[in-house]
C-alpha cells in the first residue's frame, strides 16, 4: 500500500513540476469551435466549455492541488505542533487556554467554518489557504498535546529536567521528537484532506476561481454539462480521487509502519 | 450519573458560547463595510446607511455582541436581506429535508458499513479483507462531489433510473443518501474492522475460541457485542461531517435543505442567514456531540468517573 500510495503521489508531483513541459496545448488556450468535444487522440480528455484541453488543465491543477496541500499542512503542522507542545508541557492556565481555543474549533464541523470564512473573506487561493491552515492546526495541536503530556514524565526528559537543560531545549530536543511519528503520520493524511478541502470549496465556487485550472473549479464547470458532456466532470473528479487515494494509501502505510502494535498484528 | 451529566452539559456551554462569538464576528471580517459589501459597489450612501443602522451595525461593538447572543438564545437572528424572511423561520422550513437526507445517509452507511467491517475482520489478510479495505480507502478518497455527479451519470443520464434532482419521492433521496453517506461508510467499516480485530484479542475471546468456537462464531456472539460502542460513538462524531458534506449534496442535487440555503445566501451576500444556517449546523452538532458522550457514559460507567 505503501509503494502504490508513493507512487500515486510521485506521478502527481511530476505532473506539477512538468506538466507544461509534458502537455501539448496551453491550459487556457480556447478553441471554441470545438467546445465540450469529447476524448480523441489530439485530446486525450477532450475539450471543456470553452474549448480547452482538460489533460493539460489537469496537469496544471495538480500544481494548484498540491501546492494548497503543502502550504496548508505546513503552516497547520507547525503551528499546531507548537502550542500543542506548549499547552501539554506548561498545563496550567496555557493549556486552559489553548484546549478552550481547540474546543471552541472542534465544535464547527469539518469544512463548514471554512466555508464560513472564504464567504466573508471572499474567493481566493489565500483566503483558501487560510482559512484550511485556521482549522487546520487543531488536529496537530491536540494530537501532540497527548503525546506531550505523556512524554514529560519519562525518565530521560525528567533526567534532563533535573541536569538544569532551559524548557525550549526539553521541548525541541527531548519532547517535540517522541510526537514526530503521529505528526509524520497526520501531514501525510493531511495533504489528501486539505486537498479535498480546496476542491470542495472550488466546486462551491468558493475557492480558486476561473480561469484558474483547478480541479474543484473544473467539476463547478462540469456541472451544467453533465448531460451532453460528461467527460468534463469525470477527468477532474479522478485526478483528485487518485491523488487523495495515493495520500491515504501512504498515510495507513506509514501509520502501520510506524505503530509497533498494529506492525506485529498485521492490523 | 447525575454529576456526569451536569458537568458535561457545563462544559458545552463555554463552547456555545465560543460559538456564538465566532460566527457574530464573522460579519466583522467582511473587508470594508459590511453594509457595503451587501448591497454591492452602486448602492446608494442613504442605502447603506439604512442598512447599517437596520443591522445594528452603527452600535457599539459590545452592544452589538449583546444583542446578538440574546437573540441567538430567544431564536430571534434578524430578517434575511434578500426575502425579508426571518432567518429563524427560513430555517425552519428546510430543517426537514436536511434531517431527511442526513438520516437516511447515515442508514446506508450503517448498513453498507457493519457487514463489511465485520467480514473484513473475519476474514483477516485474505483477498476479502484487501478487497473491503481498498473499497473503505476508495470510500474516503472519492470526494462525494464528484460521486454525486457520477451517480448522476450513470443511474440518472444513461440508465434513466432515479431523478437527477429535486425532493419528493423516495427515488429523489438515493442517489443525495449514497453519495452522502459512501464516505461515512468507508470510516465505519474501517472503525468496525480494527474494533473487532482489537476486541479478537482480548481473554473472553480466546477463551471462547479455545472451548471451541469457531471464529465466526466468536466475532459475532462475543467480540462484536462490545466492539460496537466505539462505532456508535463514530456515528455520533461523524454526523457533524455528514451535516456539511450535506452542504455540497444538496448542491449538486438541488435538495432544499439548509445547506443549499447556506450557498445561496453566500451567494446572494445574505449575511445574516449565513449566519443563521453556520450557526445552526455548529449548535446541532455540538448538541450531537453532547448526546453521543452522555449515552457513552450511560453504555460504560468507567466514563463517568475519568
Amino acid at each position: 500500500m505503501n509503494r502504490v500510495g508513493a507512487a500515486i503521489v510521485l506521478i502527481a508531483v511530476l505532473a506539477a513540476l512538468f506538466g507544461p513541459a509534458i502537455a501539448r496545448f496551453d491550459p487556457s488556450a480556447q478553441e471554441l469551435a470545438r467546445r465540450l468535444d469529447g476524448p480523441s487522440a489530439a485530446h486525450w480528455f477532450g475539450l471543456d466549455e470553452l474549448g480547452r484541453d482538460i489533460f493539460s488543465r489537469v496537469l496544471a491543477g495538480a500544481r494548484i492541488s498540491l501546492l494548497v496541500g503543502i502550504v496548508v499542512v505546513s503552516i497547520s503542522s507547525v503551528v499546531g505542533t507548537l502550542l500543542g507542545s506548549i499547552a501539554g508541557y506548561f498545563g496550567g492556565t496555557v493549556d486552559e487556554a489553548i484546549s478552550r481555543v481547540i474546543d471552541i474549533l472542534l465544535a464547527f464541523p469539518g469544512l463548514l467554518l471554512a466555508i464560513a470564512l472564504v464567504a466573508v473573506l471572499g474567493p481566493s487561493l489565500t483566503n483558501v489557504v487560510f482559512a484550511l491552515s485556521l482549522i487546520g492546526w487543531v488536529g496537530y495541536a491536540r494530537l501532540v498535546r497527548g503525546q506531550v503530556l505523556r512524554a514529560r514524565e519519562f525518565e530521560f526528559v525528567q533526567a534532563a529536567r533535573a541536569l538544569g537543560a532551559a524548557t525550549p531545549r526539553i521541548l525541541v530536543k527531548h519532547i517535540i521528537p517522541t510526537a514526530l511519528p503521529a505528526v509524520t503520520v497526520q501531514t501525510t493524511l493531511g495533504m489528501g484532506g486539505a486537498i479535498l478541502a480546496e476542491a470542495a470549496l472550488s466546486f462551491l465556487g468558493l475557492g480558486v476561481q476561473p480561469p484558474t485550472p483547478s480541479w474543484g473549479t473544473m467539476l463547478n464547470g462540469g456541472r451544467t454539462h453533465l448531460l451532453d458532456a460528461p467527460h468534463l466532470t469525470i477527468f477532474p473528479g479522478l485526478a483528485i480521487a487518485f491523488l487523495v487515494l495515493g495520500f491515504n494509501f501512504l498515510g495507513d502505510g506509514l501509520r502501520d509502519a510506524l505503530d509497533p502494535v498494529t506492525r506485529r498484528s498485521g492490523g | 450519573m447525575l454529576r456526569f451529566l451536569a458537568r458535561r452539559i457545563a462544559l458545552t456551554i463555554p463552547v456555545l458560547l465560543g460559538v456564538a462569538t465566532l460566527v457574530f464576528s464573522l460579519i466583522h471580517l467582511i473587508p470594508g463595510d459590511p453594509a457595503q459589501a451587501m448591497l454591492g459597489e452602486s448602492a446608494s450612501p442613504q442605502d447603506v446607511a439604512e442598512l447599517r443602522a437596520r443591522l445594528g451595525l452603527d452600535r457599539p461593538l459590545l452592544e452589538q455582541y449583546g444583542r446578538f447572543l440574546r437573540g441567538a438564545v430567544s431564536g430571534d437572528l434578524g430578517r434575511s436581506l434578500r426575502t425579508n424572511q426571518p432567518v429563524t423561520s427560513a430555517i425552519i422550513e428546510r430543517m426537514p429535508a436536511t434531517f431527511e437526507l442526513a438520516a437516511a445517509a447515515m442508514f446506508v452507511a450503517v448498513a453498507v458499513a457493519i457487514p463489511l467491517g465485520i467480514a473484513a475482520a473475519v476474514w483477516r489478510g485474505t483477498a476479502v479483507d484487501h478487497g473491503a479495505t481498498t473499497l473503505s480507502l476508495l470510500g474516503i478518497s472519492i470526494p462525494n462531489f464528484w460521486l454525486g455527479p457520477l451517480l448522476a451519470i450513470i443511474f440518472s443520464i444513461e440508465l434513466g433510473w432515479l431523478p437527477v434532482s429535486g425532493r419528493g419521492t423516495w427515488a429523489h433521496l438515493v442517489l443525495p443518501a449514497v453519495s452522502l453517506g459512501a464516505a461515512l461508510a468507508a470510516i465505519l467499516a474501517r472503525m468496525t474492522r480494527a474494533t473487532l480485530l482489537e476486541e479478537l484479542r482480548e481473554q473472553y475471546v480466546v477463551a471462547a475460541r479455545a472451548r471451541g468456537a469457531s471464529r465466526a462464531r466468536a466475532v459475532v456472539r462475543h467480540a462484536f457485542r462490545n466492539s460496537l460502542i466505539p462505532v456508535i460513538t463514530l456515528i455520533g462524531l461523524q454526523f457533524g461531517a455528514v451535516l456539511t458534506g450535506a452542504v455540497i449534496t444538496e448542491t449538486i442535487f438541488a435538495w432544499p435543505g439548509i445547506g443549499r440555503l447556506l450557498i445561496q445566501s453566500i451567494g446572494f451576500r445574505d449575511y445574516p442567514l449565513v449566519q443563521g444556517c453556520i450557526l445552526l449546523i455548529a449548535v446541532t452538532y455540538v448538541g450531537m456531540n453532547l448526546i453521543t458522550d452522555l449515552l457513552y457514559g450511560l453504555v460504560d460507567p468507567r466514563i463517568r468517573y475519568e
